[in-house]
């Protein structure tokens, strides 16, 4: 991790230096263990912020919406999705953006590491590549990376940025026939009353503070529908029905375009795995169109094209 | 005032009989964290905690509250007219609650219970509640409650205070309140001076456990207008998402809207909690938002707790030091970074 630190600073020093951006996007490291803050960079000579580790697990793609100046940014194989995503659906242009590809090993999973400690204070975090070391008051703890990855990261087979202007590294090899879906499966697997209950259960201590949707780049709507007033589409208040209305409507509006990247799940404060919802979309979108979103520039996602000739009934 | 001791096992049954006297809150843990729930058959109460997830402010500020109901029925003679929704003041407790959390109701109060403005749902239920702590043996690394006036055993609005002394327990009353809830306890003992003194010696080792703080000595001095027009703001909010995990997680954040909720001919006055951060909260019904960058948001925020609280009310800051924002913001910004920004600041030239 410290030679992608290094090659970032290098490669963010360099574009600002000549002029090729105007500021550059990526993370410094947290006051905290395990949390990176995304930064803005302007100042060639403040590059030495940069910094990248295992913990690197939000979207950056977040932070480009509208931006109307040149921008460098780093992107891992998701974010360079939702890059390819937002350019899509003209929040971005690609002219604008000079992208620093990281070939990602995936990202750290702070709950499971703090479970796994058994929720001892965590005071430091050392990475070592496949390893890192979890440092407490009168512990420390030796463990593989790949047991605590994120789940989104352990399912991934996009590991590689799919649109980059340069790399810090070598590809990483890309993982062959990944189970991404047994999770959803599951739920498929239930009766309706059971599915209703597993939703219930699970949203059920959401605080709607919105964390999720607003770490999430597919959720650049000016005014959210749950935000609207006239007409008020869902209520205020915490009553289940208007949280689960807000998650349901939530993951429709990211079919076809969500990445998985897991920032939504990563951000909530109380841990509601709201990817299940995106992830089951994913899933059918994947069954019905082929689609996986943000792969190619050259192609809108299914749900917001429309062919005269397209080949299901339903539609005509 | 009156302090009882307890064996572990004393404490758990005389917690169990408490329970008649009145409601009680508890730690539960609950997946990955705790949460302050009724204590009822079958809660399993732990004090094995370091700080609940969301504070306990929920007990008497919830998050979401009936103010009024109304009919819209035009044949019904009372057609739209308020009415107070019922409402229960019963007396309750919350046993566990940690000394920072505790002070925060002290800070909220000056909002909601001044001569100028009295709040009547926070007032009378916080006067229904007794706030029995639990001292903190060992504190995080996040928390900085002794910077900003509080402290691991602060006994600061506290009704009594709980030393966990490993095998035993002793119950520090510290207000009559306080001390009526303990009488209620049928097991226990008058506490001895050993117990005291070894509770004493618990109170100053944990105090010395605190490792971080912020500087505030300054933020009185700032001219208000200046801060406000710092050029670290928009630095301090880049990686901001405007969300509500902050305000909250916070013990000592207060807002909150009101809404109206209609059901057929049925309608609610609800008021849920606001947060500053979110786009909605200063939207004016013409479409005009004062707010309407996310900078100003993040900056309302910081100079809400750290400086215009502490110029109305001279009562130090809108914090007290629980580190919840610090933890769980998902972007990492450190309220201990900024205050430290506002504190050294020096006036720019222009
Ligand atoms: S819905 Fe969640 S996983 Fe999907 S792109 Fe948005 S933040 Fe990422
Ligand atoms: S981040 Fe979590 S608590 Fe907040 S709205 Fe999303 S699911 Fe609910
Ligand atoms: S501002 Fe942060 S540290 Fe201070 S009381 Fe609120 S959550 Fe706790
Ligand atoms: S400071 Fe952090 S927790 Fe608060 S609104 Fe911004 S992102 Fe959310």
């Amino acid at each position: 991790m410290r030679e992608y630190t290094e090659k970032i600073r290098e490669t963010a020093k360099r574009l600002l230096k000549d002029g090729k951006v105007d500021v550059f996007i990526g993370y410094k490291k947290g006051s905290v263990p395990m949390m990176n803050e995304p930064v803005l960079i302007s100042d060639p000579e403040k590059t030495d912020l940069l910094y990248w580790d295992s913990n690197c697990g939000l979207n950056l793609c977040n932070y480009l919406t509208k931006r109307t100046d040149r921008i460098g940014i780093v992107a891992t194989g998701c974010n360079s999705r939702n890059i390819v995503t937002h350019v899509i659906e003209n929040q971005i242009k690609r002219e604008q953006l000079h992208i620093v590809g990281i070939p990602c090993a995936g990202m750290i999973d702070y709950r499971a590491v703090q479970r796994a400690v058994k929720f001892r204070e965590i005071l430091d975090i050392e990475e070592d590549n496949e390893r890192f070391t979890v440092k407490g008051g009168d512990f420390e703890e030796v463990f593989d990376k790949k047991d605590l990855l994120q789940e989104n990261c352990a399912t991934c087979s996009h590991c590689n940025p799919v649109e980059f202007d340069e790399m810090v590294a070598e590809p990483v090899e890309e993982p062959q026939g990944v189970e991404s879906y047994r999770d959803v499966t599951e739920i498929e697997d239930m009766d309706s009353e059971q599915r209703w209950g597993f939703f219930n259960e699970m949203t059920s201590s959401c605080i709607r503070c919105y964390a999720c949707r607003n770490a999430c780049p597919l959720c650049y709507c000016p005014t959210c529908f749950v935000d609207e007033s006239k007409p008020q589409w869902v209520g205020k208040s915490i009553d289940p029905i208007d949280t689960m209305t807000f998650h349901f409507l939530r993951a429709y509006h990211c079919a076809g375009r969500c990445t998985d990247c897991g920032a939504c799940e990563r951000v909530c404060p109380v841990g509601i795995p709201v990817r299940q919802f995106t992830k089951k979309l994913n899933k059918d979108v994947l069954e019905l169109f082929s689609w996986e979103a943000g792969l190619s520039l050259d192609q809108r996602p299914p749900l917001d094209v429309y062919k005269v000739d397209d080949y299901n009934e339903f539609i005509k | 005032m009156s302090n009882k001791m307890f064996s572990k096992e004393e404490w758990g049954t005389a917690l169990e009989g408490l329970r008649d006297s009145c409601r009680i809150f508890v730690p539960v843990k609950d997946g990955d964290f705790h949460s302050f729930v009724p204590f009822e058959n079958g809660t399993v109460p732990d004090f094995d905690l370091k700080n609940s997830r969301l504070s306990p402010k929920s007990v008497v500020y919830p998050q979401s509250e009936r103010m009024f109901e109304y009919n819209l029925d035009p044949d019904d003679p009372e057609a739209n007219v308020l009415k107070e929704a019922p409402k229960e003041y019963l007396p309750q407790a919350i046993v566990g609650i940690r000394p920072c959390d505790a002070h925060a109701f002290q800070i909220v109060k000056l909002n909601f219970d001044n001569p100028e403005y009295s709040d009547p749902y926070w007032v009378r239920r916080f006067e229904s509640t007794v706030l029995v702590g639990l001292g903190c043996n060992e504190p995080c690394s996040t928390c900085f409650c002794t910077s900003v006036g509080g402290g691991p055993f602060s006994e600061k609005g506290l009704d009594a205070l709980l030393f966990d002394l490993g095998e035993r327990v002793l119950a520090k009353g510290l207000t009559e309140k306080g001390d009526e809830f303990l009488e209620n306890a049928e097991v226990g003992k008058e506490a001895d001076e050993s117990i005291l003194k070894e509770a004493e010696g618990l109170g100053s080792s944990a105090s010395d456990k605190i490792t971080t703080d912020i500087p505030t000595d300054r933020l009185k001095e700032k001219v208000v207008n200046e801060l406000f027009g710092a050029s670290f703001w928009e630095d301090v909010a880049f990686a901001c998402l405007n969300c509500g995990t902050c305000t909250y997680l916070c013990p000592t954040c207060w807002c909150f809207d009101i809404q109206d909720e209609v059901m057929g001919k049925q309608g609610d006055r609800i008021r849920n909690w606001d947060s500053c951060m979110f786009p909605l909260f200063t939207l004016e019904g013409s479409g005009h938002n004062p707010r309407s960058n996310k900078f100003q948001r993040v900056r309302q925020r910081f100079m809400h707790k750290l400086k215009y609280y502490v110029d109305k009310y001279d009562n130090g800051v809108q914090c007290s030091g629980c580190g919840r924002c610090v933890r769980y913001c998902p972007v990492n910004i450190d309220i201990r970074q900024v205050a430290e920004l506002m504190n050294e600041y020096e006036t720019e030239s222009a």
